[in-house]
């Protein structure tokens, strides 16, 4: 029943969708503003269209029609706040223009993008102005707070685990087997609760860390998952998202911290008096700063080169087109492409695991109570 | 030119650690064959230090 309900709730939300994309299509008659379309066939160009990949976006762009250079894509709404206040629109109002031509202007205030970042043009200003540098002189970053790619794709994660897990907990209610997708999750929870948390955090201990342990892997794992569609998530390959993580871990551990933690960090027991406050620094800056900044470059720097090895497979078909032909390279980067994707299905459990697993080793380590004879 | 090579540095000191908790293991799994689930999830867990490590260099050296 459950099942039924969030099976009908996902395919409004994919009509929702397919009904802005539509309308996006119709909306792009009008852009005249990029030359020739966007062809992508120097390596330079290849090298700048794997960053844009990377990078966050303001829409979901699909494809682009080169001979007609019309943009397939939906566009996502902007929330701005700005000197003026706060301004909100959809991002089709730049016509998917990233270098500061097109300019919006919503009840007195006058707003570009530039490279993915919304910038503010200073009063009086018509067109943005730039320094030998190509950095915008009459204009000034806003604070954002759209609901741009990488934000998207984190609420389309909330939303796919409050549908699993909902229905998996209701299932409970009515006997101890879950029925339908529950029984898929139930024993990924289990995997968690058993392989991780437990010989991790002690016996005594586990139950009150489990919500955070189970929530940051699968938000991890469905996000890694989503990076291998071709809508080109790449939300955990954001720094700033493996940041916020890692602060996660790092504020939990720190204040479930237990009385021998601290004493055992600040004043270490069996060492000489000499050496305990320079071990005290060597300890704190440890579990502040090093342990969190191995949790986020992991993840970050994971996601980010496995997104970057399938793209530039992929841009095999344009690199080897002269030299092998159309079809050869077509072939070969369809091949590797394919190796290494299915290599990076293995990558994205392995990086949610390897995260939960250190998340615990610290948790684990932190509200230890050692015996006392 | 110069983080090209520190690179490669990185890459072959992490091929060495990688190379030798994989060894080890494989030669821990083989005397202790009914061990070999604790000693995967340690061998990946120190895997996964080392490669924290690399990657922290390689960022740093970008």
């Amino acid at each position: 029943m459950v099942a039924t309900k969030s099976i009908k709730f996902i395919a409004i939300l994919v009509l929702m969708m397919t009904s802005v994309f539509a309308f996006a299509n119709e909306g792009e008659h009008d852009n005249q503003h990029h030359e020739g379309g966007n062809k992508v066939d120097t390596p330079e160009e290849i090298k700048e269209y794997i960053a844009h990949h990377l990078k966050d976006s303001h829409d979901f762009h699909l494809y682009t029609n080169n001979e007609t250079g019309t943009h397939v894509s939906f566009p996502l709404p902007v929330i701005v706040w700005t000197s003026e206040g706060l301004r909100t629109f959809m991002s089709s109002e730049f016509h998917h223009d990233d270098a500061g031509h097109v300019i919006v202007e919503k009840d007195g205030v006058k707003l570009t993008k530039i490279h993915s970042k919304i910038y503010e043009l200073e009063a009086g200003a018509d067109e943005v102005v730039f320094d030998d540098h190509h950095h915008a002189e009459n204009a000034h970053k806003v604070l954002d707070f759209s609901i741009t790619k990488s934000v998207f794709g984190m609420l389309l994660a909330g939303l796919l685990m409050i549908l699993g897990f909902g229905a998996l907990a209701k299932g409970y209610k009515k006997g101890a087997i879950p029925t339908g997708f529950g029984r898929a999750l139930e024993p990924l929870v289990i995997y968690v609760r058993d392989e991780i948390a437990r010989p991790n955090i002690g016996e005594k201990k586990y139950r009150k860390f489990m919500s955070f342990l189970l929530t940051v892997f699968f938000f991890i794992w469905i996000l890694n998952l989503l990076g291998l569609t071709p809508l080109g998530f790449n939300v955990t390959g954001q720094i700033a998202v493996t940041v916020c993580l890692a602060i996660f871990t790092v504020v939990i551990y720190l204040f479930s911290g237990s009385k021998d933690f601290w004493g055992h960090t600040l004043w270490m027991p069996g060492v000489p008096y000499i050496l305990r406050p320079i071990l005290a620094v060597i300890e704190l800056i440890g579990f502040v700063l090093i342990k969190p900044f191995s949790l986020l470059v992991r993840l970050f720097a994971n996601m980010t080169a496995g997104h970057f090895v399938v793209m530039s497979l992929i841009a095999l078909v344009i690199t080897m087109k002269e030299a092998f032909g159309p079809v050869a390279s077509t072939g070969v980067s369809l091949a590797l492409a394919l190796f290494i994707s299915v290599i990076e299905i293995l990558v994205a459990f392995l990086q949610a695991f390897i995260f939960t697993m250190l998340s615990s080793l610290f948790i684990g380590m932190a509200v230890e109570e050692h015996d006392h004879h | 030119m110069y983080n090209l090579i520190g690179a490669g540095l990185i890459v072959i000191g992490a091929g060495l650690g990688l190379g030798k908790i994989g060894g080890s293991a494989m030669e821990a799994i083989a005397r202790q064959p009914e061990a070999a689930g604790k000693i995967q999830t340690a061998m990946i867990i120190i895997g996964a230090l080392l490669e924290g490590l690399a990657f922290g260099a390689l960022i740093l050296g970008k």
